[in-house]
């Protein structure tokens, strides 16, 4: 695969005084080779509605126990942040990370008019939308419309997953979903795809817009993003031990990538299923175990090769769960919730404003008090320095917490 | 053999041409008025409930929920969605088989206009009967019975619309989505639509209920009209509108003709249709025997939709999949019948393709016609899961099988003889162009490439692998 010039200086902030030097000096380079400054964000989507309330746990509120005779966590079982504010068991690891003041928590985050079904809220999620609009267009992807327009590689946005999700679907250009680099590589690499692109690109049909032309471009562009990624993976692969799980394998893929010189600024992982209707404490244990055990892997890795503070990892589930535990030691459908942030370069770090209020339900629900858009807007502008406006179609106040 | 217009009629009017429609070279005005003729009779109800799940139902329909136990709910849950599914797969199976071909393709469109999601097969069934029966009749009735369908008023939260506590959802999502389009009412006459579908509901087994009780009877001022409006009256006023007509017609014109709408075409097809009284076969007569309709602008420019693609080949080349096989494609592809995103439906055209999306319907012939396997993974559904690790569907493997000629990816069975005897008298130097014509509607960009790669050792295998090589194109996913 051939790099033009032309896409080295799209490729942005990246790593340009490091690319322009000959290979034989930078083979004498400090292991942390991608110089400083250059912000990354790594998304970890929480699927199925992760239950909040157990999470960071209100550990001081009578009411909290009072509607979950059975699900709830005491003070003494679960690791003590503050006098009130404790965090789940099973995530000793976050502990850590905020006692070294590299993890931020966002409590009670929603938006207006919540909805309580999985698709439709994971889509207003995704698509940063109002609960009664119907986008076709993800916000990552609509960043990507952003930064990348005529790039020739929309690797900008990253998803590690078969299937690509409609958060980095963009109206112009889409991220690119693969479970791993070899992977995608080994799809992409069959002859008669080869051969097809190959042609095409002998018609010099770069103006051409019929639809078809469209699909033939998308290829052309698959194929040298599999190369891309795939040559980018081998460059400096991560020689750290992960957890052997589907997420521990995503997020060594990411830190490999994140070292190497590649031009991918937002990355998209999924864990789940957090849908705890029915025996809620054995699910959300294990699925913690795997996230604990993921992140610390990945933010030790990230430290040691100096990223720590220009990656911010976020995550965030499509609703909270209701607060009164159900009749199957479960919980049913919710809204608000709260989302970690972690990053060595947090501005404000710890709990970052207070626990949902258990007095003031809607409906057995809480009432959101920050709107996730606010937190897309505060990345958006602060970390990735891209246009909000053109993302999200309207200037949002921003957080401080970057 | 079936000329280009006549192709383009059967992609876009029907899910493309068989064998025997391919060897059909009648002409157009003949071709569609068999389409139409075939598409005559009232459709079959579809039921796919087995007796495991009738005996969760009591006489009156009610299901026994509150007699069970955890174990047996979760049962019937997913009981319910495997039957879901293999309603799916029984009307994916009409459209591929069906003679009504006509009706078959509008229902699927109806079914991402009017998009719904339940849980109940029954209510399902229910709407899917409704869609296909009117498909092709008056959308005044098609509408209204859509509206008044346990599926749509469940989806769109229309029980919770009571008198002095309504809910605006069924309300907005009618006039924004199934009828007017934005910015066509104000918020003022979607709370006054809501007051008017005030106690409309299903009962258990699905039938319409009016709940006198919950209507609120009060004077409302809805689009200009002031009265003390039913639900039938809003809806009623809503068709009154041009608009509605507008905003159908031209839905129908970049779902069927292009994408690009041109305003002169669809300023005469909503007059006539809103003169027609809705007429929904008058407004098809009045496109497919339009010259405009077959003008190369039109054709080979628009992607297939995930179930045209699987719906396509198979009419073509008769196999037999695995059930699996073909949801897991769905899955991937973006496109599960009785699952759209949300009541907006599928978006369709662009959004259809991404990096993934692409490489699966370019690998999609290999892995058919058992020379590949489908090594990835659909994203899970939690509204389908609900709270399970997985919802039945076989796994897919996840590593490419290193001898790909393993007996075990041979999970399907190609009726190659009819398809092969559509080639029997054409001479081998011009079976390439003829083959291409065939399956194509655009003239391939790259023919070389293809040349060169087939099998050329007897006729059947160069049929075959040129047939195969050409479905896996860009150009095979236009039509």
């Amino acid at each position: 695969m051939l790099f033009k010039r032309k896409e080295f200086l799209q490729i942005g902030s990246l790593a340009t005084a490091s690319l322009m030097m000959p290979k034989f000096l930078r083979a004498f380079e400090s292991k942390t080779m991608v110089p400083a400054g250059n912000k990354v964000v790594v998304v970890l989507q929480l699927s199925g509605g992760n239950d909040g309330l157990n999470t960071i746990i209100p550990v001081r509120n009578d009411i909290y126990y009072k509607l979950r005779p059975t699900l709830s966590i005491k003070k003494e079982n679960a690791n003590t942040l503050t006098d009130e504010v404790s965090l789940h068991p099973a995530l000793k690891g976050f502990k850590s990370l905020y006692d070294e003041g590299n993890l931020g928590i966002l409590n009670n985050v929603g938006y207006p008019n919540p909805d309580r079904s999985h698709f439709r809220s994971m889509d207003i999620w995704q698509s940063a939308s109002n609960s009664n609009e119907y986008v076709h267009t993800g916000w990552i992807g609509r960043y990507l419309d952003a930064q990348c327009n005529g790039c020739d590689h929309p690797t900008q946005a990253m998803e590690v997953d078969d299937v690509l999700s409609l958060a980095l679907k963009g109206n112009h250009l889409n991220g690119i979903a693969m479970q791993d680099p070899k992977k995608l590589f080994g799809t992409t690499n069959e002859k008669l795809f080869r051969a097809l692109n190959n042609q095409y690109k002998n018609l010099h049909e770069d103006h051409a817009e019929a639809p078809v032309d469209y699909l033939y471009k998308t290829m052309a562009q698959t194929l040298s993003s599999a190369d891309y990624i795939f040559k980018e993976s081998k460059t400096r692969p991560s020689g750290a031990t992960y957890p052997n799980t589907e997420l521990g394998k995503g997020l060594k893929t990411i830190s490999s990538l994140i070292s190497s010189d590649i031009n991918t600024k937002v990355y998209y992982i999924s864990l789940g299923s957090f849908d705890t209707h029915v025996g809620q404490q054995n699910q959300q244990e294990r699925l913690f175990q795997q996230l604990n055990d993921a992140v610390v892997a990945f933010t030790d890795d990230l430290k040691k090769n100096g990223r720590m503070e220009d990656v911010l990892l976020f995550t965030f589930s499509e609703f909270g769960r209701r607060v009164a535990q159900n009749a199957s030691n479960g919980t049913d459908h919710g809204t608000a919730n709260n989302m970690f942030l972690i990053s060595g370069g947090l501005k404000q770090k710890g709990i970052l404003n207070p626990m949902p209020g258990l007095i003031d339900l809607k409906d057995g629900d809480l009432n959101y008090s920050v709107d996730f858009k606010n937190v897309y807007a505060t990345i958006i502008d602060k970390w990735l320095q891209a246009d909000m406006v053109k993302i999200l179609g309207k200037q949002y106040d921003t957080l401080s917490f970057i | 053999m079936a000329s280009i217009n006549n192709q383009h009629l059967l992609w876009r009017a029907a899910f493309g041409p068989t064998v025997s429609l391919a060897e059909n070279d009648t002409k157009i005005q003949k071709l569609f008025k068999m389409l139409t003729d075939d598409s005559k009779t009232t459709p079959t109800y579809i039921n796919v409930a087995d007796e495991n799940l009738l005996k969760y139902y009591d006489d009156s329909g009610n299901y026994r929920l509150k007699d069970l136990n955890e174990e047996d709910r979760k049962q019937f849950m997913r009981m319910q969605r495997k039957a879901i599914n293999q309603l799916n797969i029984t009307w994916l199976n009409e459209m591929i088989q069906s003679p009504a071909q006509l009706r078959e393709k509008m229902a699927f469109f109806w079914h991402g206009h009017f998009a719904c999601r339940s849980n109940n097969l029954f209510f399902n069934q229910l709407l899917l009967h409704t869609i296909r029966k009117n498909a092709l009749g008056n959308f005044a009735t098609l509408l209204k019975e859509v509206s008044q369908s346990a599926a749509m008023l469940q989806f769109l939260n229309n029980q919770q619309n009571k008198k002095n506590a309504p809910n605006e959802n069924f309300a907005r999502e009618v006039m924004e989505l199934f009828t007017l389009g934005r910015g066509n009412y104000s918020e003022k006459d979607i709370k006054e639509a809501a007051r008017a579908f005030t106690g409309w509901t299903a009962d258990a087994k699905g039938q319409f209920v009016f709940r006198k009780n919950n209507h609120d009877s009060g004077s409302k001022t809805f689009l200009n009209k002031t009265g003390n409006f039913t639900g039938d009256d809003a809806l009623d006023i809503i068709l009154n509108e041009k608009q509605t007509a507008k905003f159908i017609a031209a839905k129908i014109y970049r779902y069927f003709v292009n994408e690009i709408e041109n305003p002169q075409h669809i300023d005469w097809l909503s007059k006539r249709f809103y003169d027609n009284n809705y007429d929904i076969s008058g407004l098809l007569h009045d496109i497919y025997n339009s010259k405009w309709f077959y003008d190369s602008a039109n054709i080979g420019t628009k992607i297939k939709s995930p179930i045209e693609l699987i719906v396509g080949v198979q009419r073509i080349l008769p196999t037999q999949l695995k059930n699996d096989l073909i949801l897991n494609f769905e899955k991937i592809l973006g496109q599960q019948l009785f699952y759209p995103p949300n009541v907006a439906g599928w978006p369709g055209g662009k959004n259809w393709i991404d990096s993934t999306t692409l490489m699966t319907r370019m690998r999609m012939p290999k892995i058919l016609f058992n020379d590949d396997i489908l090594n990835i993974q659909a994203k899970a559904d939690d509204d389908q899961l609900m709270g399970r690790k997985s919802d039945g569907t076989e796994d897919v493997p996840q590593k490419k099988l290193s001898n790909k000629k393993n007996p075990s990816i041979n999970q399907s069975q190609v009726q190659w003889g009819s398809y092969i005897e559509l080639f029997s008298k054409t001479p081998r130097n011009l079976l390439f162009n003829t083959i291409s014509n065939q399956l194509l509607q655009l003239p391939l960009k790259t023919p070389q490439v293809i040349m060169d790669m087939v099998n050329q050792s007897s006729k059947d295998d160069f049929i075959k692998s040129v047939t195969i090589q050409l479905m896996s194109t860009p150009e095979y996913q236009m039509c």
